[in-house]
């Protein structure tokens, strides 16, 4: 199967049902995508596929053949961050940071298509990622400033 | 932790012994009695000064052998050495180490004894020194019990003074300008003209010194880092998807496992169809473990597709059943023959007078349940034996590996990985001992084995329950008496159980957080009664103190109601211990005690120390026809010195968040001898939607610096039940509270 991950082609022979997350993790060697729960619970696996967040352990090897993927390793680097990225990093967000490559797939999405979201919604969108150390006000306090951070760009 | 304590207990006479015979206890490591790990295989030209340091002509390295689940003790520990070596964060590596009997953990010794964290008496502290000089003489390394900070405080600052004290008397060897002349900054000596020669090319000649001991530690007063925010080394890493946890190490030639092992813990396996899944796509083998079976395949999702596939037949398990057992086994351990211990008797309870309450309260299972699943790589040769894994009892582990392959333990090697989430787990051994099961048996391959979710909830050994049975009177508008018995398992006692130790004594954990209180009540008896051991448990984030501290704290709540008292005025009354006074002062301040509130809204208070931390938290609610909604939660919290105040601020909003989201909604109960819950759907704790805003505030009035990672977990439950109360009238005796009553 072929897919375009982070703008490069890249060819797994996987089966068809093999959920996304496996191709990236054990397939391509992209380790930042992170299993969690396996059942769409936590949030950990999120990835943007044609540009929506999408939990990547739900989504089937097939299904995803000829799409534009997007991982945590493509959105930014550690040299050239991405918006969110840098408001992570300023808010200092992460502690043990296992969930937070899926949190901040999902704060990018939610900006592309709000760029100015209120607390309330940030908290509906961002409910669904599981944080066990509990960062979620500092979550809150970064998606603002990436959103500043995206505006003024 | 607790497996630490008891094996220091055992071992208390090597202690004394070490106590007779000179060892000079409470200096600490820059004298090292274990010989420094570092200098075993020094390259040539570099220089080792003590276990922490590191400096070769390329690069300077400090030892953090504190393991990083997520409390940024990585940073925390190569800052106190920072401080004084006086090299400035990006100048510097910063390695877990090997593991090494050097970094013993010397604060374990404070939670080992029966002691209240307060009391500061010669032959308390002298008694705490002899039990630091057993797990020394032990070399046991650990994490643990919120004592990275406080087993590192000194001897880490001390090691970097050390090291800067000897590449100074190197530089003024090579110069012939005296030490008093020479400054330091940013890795190197400074001239009197100006002139700097970095550490690193110092190295070699610093290794032909003899290292300097004893060095004057700074005032804080000339502290630059420590005290200051600090950017956390691990953040770029995981804001970018780039720092790899133990889940994604790669080892050359590296397969994929995953297991199954009876559900009904400690059971064995009968027998087990394959039922095809040897021959599924990507299979490699499939084994047999103790009490299980694993799948050995290409990928982990075959891996966890074929161990789908098998049918096993499971044994009964050595507890009870059903989770209604389970409590029966509790209620009918509150008698004489099954007293623990009785932890403080003051006054006379039975004799004091005035209006009498009673009531009844439960604390359940409740999982680890940490974001990264369990998973460890194992390779087993005839020679050696290799893990990557992340791990807090680092010693333990190569000692139980070696037992398991048969090979010498020196021939063990650990190399420790960065985690995702423990809350205890990592205590644990049995997920590296199942990937050491499978790895010798294809020695040579590495193995990767990672637990489904399924697996993770099946196998977790989760937080005891607990039940607390009170009374107390109340009279005058006073509470004059309170007495609380909790029953329980001993955490302590199953955990050692499964590395071989049975636990002498008392169990400290299951009246932790109760009868450490610093209240000044006339008449107070706590007792506690073992039950038997049930299903079994482990250390979950602040161990006995979040069941027998919302025993202890809500029912006071309820005293100081019946009495018609002020909640926050009441406990102000009765504490009577200066730094834990100030803790519910400030957050009384903090939260505009007893300012208005609306309809429907409440506030409760609530205050626990464990882990040597006093605590103090307030937590606002609103009830509306959809539940109730917790508004806003403040905490104050005495760790004696705030090493970084936005580490410290993250792992107090971590604590209070854990609190609050198991106590709302999260239970482990067992049915047909299995965990009935399988995933976060069922035990999930906080999302964001519930999370309130969240106002902190650090105080430095306790004379020990204390750890944070547990500290805030206790008061959350006992705060909010409390709030809910004063918004309803409805007193919740029972976590999870969301059987009683919904949340919006």
């Amino acid at each position: 199967m072929e897919f375009t991950v982070n703008g490069e082609k890249r060819e797994a022979d996987v089966e068809y049902d093999m959920p996304l997350l496996w191709v990236l993790r054990d397939e391509l060697g992209l380790k930042g995508t992170k299993y969690g729960c396996g059942v769409a619970q936590c949030g950990a696996c999120t990835v943007h596929v044609d540009g929506v967040a999408v939990r990547s352990c739900q989504l089937a090897a097939g299904e995803a053949e000829g799409s534009d993927i997007t991982t945590i390793e493509g959105l930014g680097t550690p040299e050239t961050l991405h918006a969110v990225q840098e408001a992570w990093v300023e808010h200092q967000v992460a502690q043990c940071g296992y969930c937070q490559s899926g949190q901040i797939m999902q704060a990018a999405a939610l900006l592309d298509q709000d760029p100015e979201p209120s607390d309330e919604v940030i908290d509906i969108v961002m409910s669904g990622n599981l944080c066990r150390c509990g960062t979620y006000p500092r979550i809150r306090a970064a998606v603002h400033t990436a959103a500043k951070k995206l505006q003024e760009a | 932790m607790g497996r630490l304590r008891t094996i220091g207990r055992r071992s208390f006479l090597i202690g004394s012994a070490a106590v007779m015979g000179g060892v000079a206890f409470g200096t600490y490591m820059v004298q090292a009695p274990h010989d420094n790990p570092l200098a075993k295989d020094l390259a040539e030209g570099s220089a080792t000064f003590n276990p922490w340091v590191l400096i070769s002509p390329e690069k300077i390295t400090l030892i953090a052998p504190h393991a990083d689940k997520g409390q940024g003790v990585s940073s925390a520990q190569a800052a106190l050495i920072a401080e004084e070596l006086d090299v400035e964060f990006g100048q510097f590596e910063v390695s877990f180490g090997k593991p090494d009997p050097a970094y013993w953990n010397h604060a374990m010794s404070e939670e080992g004894l029966p002691f209240k964290s307060t009391d500061d008496r010669w032959a308390v502290e002298r008694a705490r020194a002899t039990m630091g000089g057993a797990l020394k003489v032990m070399g046991m390394q650990g994490t643990g019990g919120s004592t990275a900070m406080a087993d590192s405080f000194h001897k880490l600052r001390e090691a970097g003074a050390a090291a800067r004290e000897t590449l100074k008397l190197a530089a003024s060897n090579r110069t012939g300008v005296p030490v008093s002349e020479l400054k330091t900054a940013n890795a190197a000596v400074q001239l009197p003209d100006g002139t700097e020669i970095k550490y690193t090319e110092l190295a070699g000649e610093a290794a032909q010194i003899e290292p300097v001991r004893f060095v004057k530690l700074r005032d804080p007063s000339e502290w630059r880092l420590i005290g200051k925010p600090m950017q956390r080394l691990d953040i770029l890493g995981k804001s970018t998807g780039t720092l790899d946890y133990g889940i994604d190490v790669e080892i050359e030639g590296m397969v994929h496992a995953t297991i199954c092992v009876n559900p009904r813990q400690g059971g064995v396996m009968k027998g087990y169809k394959e039922n095809g899944a040897r021959e599924m796509r990507g299979v490699i083998d499939i084994v047999e473990i103790t009490n299980g079976v694993a799948v050995v395949a290409d990928n982990t999702w075959r891996a966890f597709q074929a161990i789908n596939a098998i049918e096993c037949d499971w044994g009964d398990a050595p507890y009870p059943h059903e989770q209604a057992d389970h409590w029966t086994a509790i209620e009918d351990s509150f008698v004489e023959a099954q007293l623990d211990d009785e932890w403080r008797n003051d006054g006379d309870v039975d004799a004091a007078s005035g209006e009498e309450i009673t009531a009844e309260y439960r604390s359940p299972y409740v999982a680890h349940a940490p974001m990264e699943p369990l998973n460890a790589i194992v390779q087993v040769t005839d020679a050696r034996v290799d893990i990557w894994t992340g791990h807090q009892m680092p010693i333990i582990l190569e000692q139980q590996i070696a037992a398991l392959t048969e090979h010498d333990v020196e021939n063990v090697h650990f190399h420790n990985q960065w985690i995702g989430g423990s809350f205890g787990h990592r205590l644990e051994l049995d997920y590296i001992k199942q990937a050491a099961e499978i790895a010798n048996q294809m020695r040579g391959t590495p193995v990767k084995m990672t637990y489904t979710r399924e697996e993770d909830f099946a196998h977790d050994f989760p937080r005891h329950i607990a039940m607390g049975r009170a009374s107390g009177k109340v009279a005058d508008g006073k509470v004059v008496s309170m007495s609380l018995d909790i029953a329980a398992p001993s955490v302590l006692g199953s955990q050692m159980s499964r590395v071989g130790i049975t636990v002498p004594g008392a169990d400290a954990q299951i009246p932790a957080g109760s009868w450490n209180n610093p209240y000044a009540l006339a008449n107070f008896r706590m007792r506690s009664y073992r039950a038997p051991e049930l299903a079994p448990v482990s250390s979950w984030r602040a161990v006995g103190a979040p069941g027998a501290g919302f025993f202890f704290d809500s029912f006071l709540d309820e005293l100081i109601h019946a009495a018609g008292a002020d909640p926050m005025e009441e406990r102000l009354r009765l504490i009577n211990h200066k730094p834990s006074r100030k803790v519910l002062e400030e957050v009384a301040a903090l939260s505009n005690w007893g300012s208005e509130m609306g309809e429907n809204q409440g506030r409760g208070v609530a205050f626990i120390e464990s882990f040597g931390a006093p605590v103090a938290e307030v937590i606002e609610v609103t009830q509306s026809d959809a539940g109730i909604k917790i508004d806003k939660a403040f905490v104050v919290a005495d760790v004696g010195t705030v090493v970084d105040p936005i580490n410290f601020e993250n792992l107090v909003m971590g604590g209070a968040i854990f609190g609050m989201g198991h106590a709302m909604n999260c239970e482990i109960t067992y049915s047909d001898g299995m965990a009935e819950q399988s995933n976060y759907h069922a035990h999930e704790a906080m999302r964001m939607y519930q999370c309130p805003e969240i106002v902190i505030k650090g105080l430095e009035n306790g004379h020990k610096i204390r750890g944070m990672g547990e500290p805030t977990v206790p008061p959350a439950a006992p705060a909010l039940g409390n709030a809910i109360f004063a918004a309803t009238g409805q007193r919740i005796r029972e976590m999870p509270f969301h059987k009683h009553i919904d949340f919006v």
